[in-house]
Parts: structure tokens; sequence; C-alpha cells
């Protein structure tokens, strides 16, 4: 292992890192729910009458997350090097995992873990754990 | 009403530390990923400041039984891990490995314009609709 020094930025990972916390302590205290993307989302794909609103909301905070980023500056690109048909694959196995594990980084990793929940450290252990992995494979091993 | 004015402002929120801490960028997220590449450790401080917050915020939310806006405190107790937990977040694990993207960073790319995220999280609400079909079945079966 080596670090790369060049793209490690620890400040403003730490500055975006205390926003997320600041986001997740706002939506517990005022909302008393976890913010959990994955939860919030998929409760959208079983309607419950009068649910769906305050979900849309919040989806719709993260999707205009960019547009209000803008009024501060200009938007760091997102790079996206993976290929049509992964990003597929990719996204019907985030669908449905983080369904089944019953939450993603923000619910189980940021809400889970600052409550010290051993369900919610499981979680985040096996999908880190299977995330390393998975670039190892990727990356090392086939060298893609 | 104020409920749904929050949701939206804690996703807004959240999305812009998706944005400055740089995990809106698959890239960066690979990056953390590559243990045995070059090493970017950025996301651990992003984790680090978001669980730095959120320790306190669910200390108080955890004595409360409704929010500061009246609302049930619906934060889960559930410290069984089973198999549905372990499995889902490795399916999920493997999903974020092969793209660099989770379901908040996706919506916040797809807020950015990137088809490539729009493409990513279609497909992760087809993921998460096969979740529900699934479900809806077993517990079919089970009724019967």
């Amino acid at each position: 292992m080596s670090i790369d020094w060049y793209a490690f930025s620890p400040g403003s990972a730490l500055a975006g890192g205390v926003f997320i916390g600041i986001a997740a302590a706002m939506f517990v205290l005022l909302n008393g729910r976890i913010a959990g993307i994955s939860g919030i989302l998929g409760g959208l794909l079983q309607p419950v009458r009068g649910d769906a609103a305050w979900r849309l909301a919040f989806i719709l905070g993260l999707v205009a997350a960019p547009a209000a980023f803008l009024l501060a500056g200009p938007l760091p690109k997102a790079q996206i090097d993976a290929g049509w048909g992964t990003l597929v694959v990719a996204g019907l196995l985030v669908g449905v995992g983080t369904r089944y594990g019953s939450g993603c980084t923000s619910g189980h990793g940021v809400c889970g873990l600052s409550q010290l929940s051993p369900r919610s450290l499981a979680a985040t252990a096996a999908f880190m754990g299977a995330g390393f992995l998975t670039v190892f494979v990727v990356r090392h091993l086939l060298g893609i | 009403m104020s409920v749904i004015v929050f949701s939206l402002l804690s996703g807004l929120v959240f999305g812009l530390g998706l944005i400055v801490s740089g995990m809106a960028n698959p890239a960066k997220v690979l990056g953390f990923l590559d243990l045995a590449g070059h090493w970017d450790p950025s996301l651990a401080f992003v984790m680090a400041g978001a669980i730095a917050v959120g320790v306190v915020a669910f200390v108080v939310a955890r004595r409360r039984t409704v929010s500061f806006l009246r609302q049930e405190m619906r934060v889960p107790t559930d410290r069984h891990i089973d198999r549905r937990l372990v499995g889902g977040s490795v399916l999920f694990g493997i999903g974020w490995g092969i793209a660099g993207f989770c379901p908040g960073p996706g919506l916040v790319a797809l807020g950015m314009g990137e088809v490539k995220a729009a493409v990513f999280v279609l497909a992760m609400l087809a993921g998460m609709s096969a979740f529900e079909l699934l479900e809806r079945r077993s517990a079919k079966l089970q009724a019967a």
C-alpha cells in the first residue's frame, strides 16, 4: 500500500463529513428519522398513504445539491470511468443489496455507526470488505 | 409542512456534504477502495467528520420519544445480525466496488446532469423494485 498524497484531501473530506453529520443530525432531531438514503428511496416503491412527500423532498434536496453548490462556486466534476453495462450491473446490485441489507453508506455507515449499532457495524464491515475485495479483483487481478 | 421543508433541507445539506467531501466523484471513492494501489484515505475522514457530529445527535435522539417537531422517533433498536443483513451488504459492496457509486452520490451526480449517473440510478431503482416484488411474493407464500 502507498498513500496517494496528490488525491488525499483530509480537510475537505472532514468538512464535507461534518455537513453530512449535520444533515443526519437535523433529520433525526427534527423529523425523527434516520437519514438512510437507500431506505428513503426504497420506501417510495411501497406506497403508504402520506409517506411519500417527505421522502421525495429529501431525494429532491440531494439532486438539487449541485445546483445549490453552483451559487458558491464552480462544481467539481464527477469522474465516472465505469462503462454502461457495468453501471447497470452496479445499480442492480446496489439496489437489491441495500434493501436486503437494510441500509447503505449513509444509514449504516454514518447513522448506525454514530449509535455504535452492532447491526450497522456488521453491515459496514460487510460492504466495505466486499468493496475492497471487488476493487482488488477488478484492478489488480483482472487488470481492468 | 415543516417536516417536508426539513426533509428537503436535510437532503440538500447531505448532498452539499457529498460534493464538498469529494464523495460525489466515483473515481475518488474507488481511490479509497483500492487498498493495494495508490490509496486515498479521504473517505475515512468523511466518515469521521460525519460520525463526530452524529454521535452527539443520536445521544440526544435516543433519550426522546418524539422529535423537536413532535414526530415519532423512529430510530432502529434491532441488534440482530442475520444472513439477510450481511448477504445484502456484500452484494451492495460488490456493486459499490465495480462503479464507485452508492445511493447518495448516484443521486447527487444525477443532479450534476451526468447521464451515466442517471443509468446507475435507474438500474438501482430496478434493483429496489425487484426486492419489493420478491418480498411481496414471499409474504404471499407465507400467508398461504
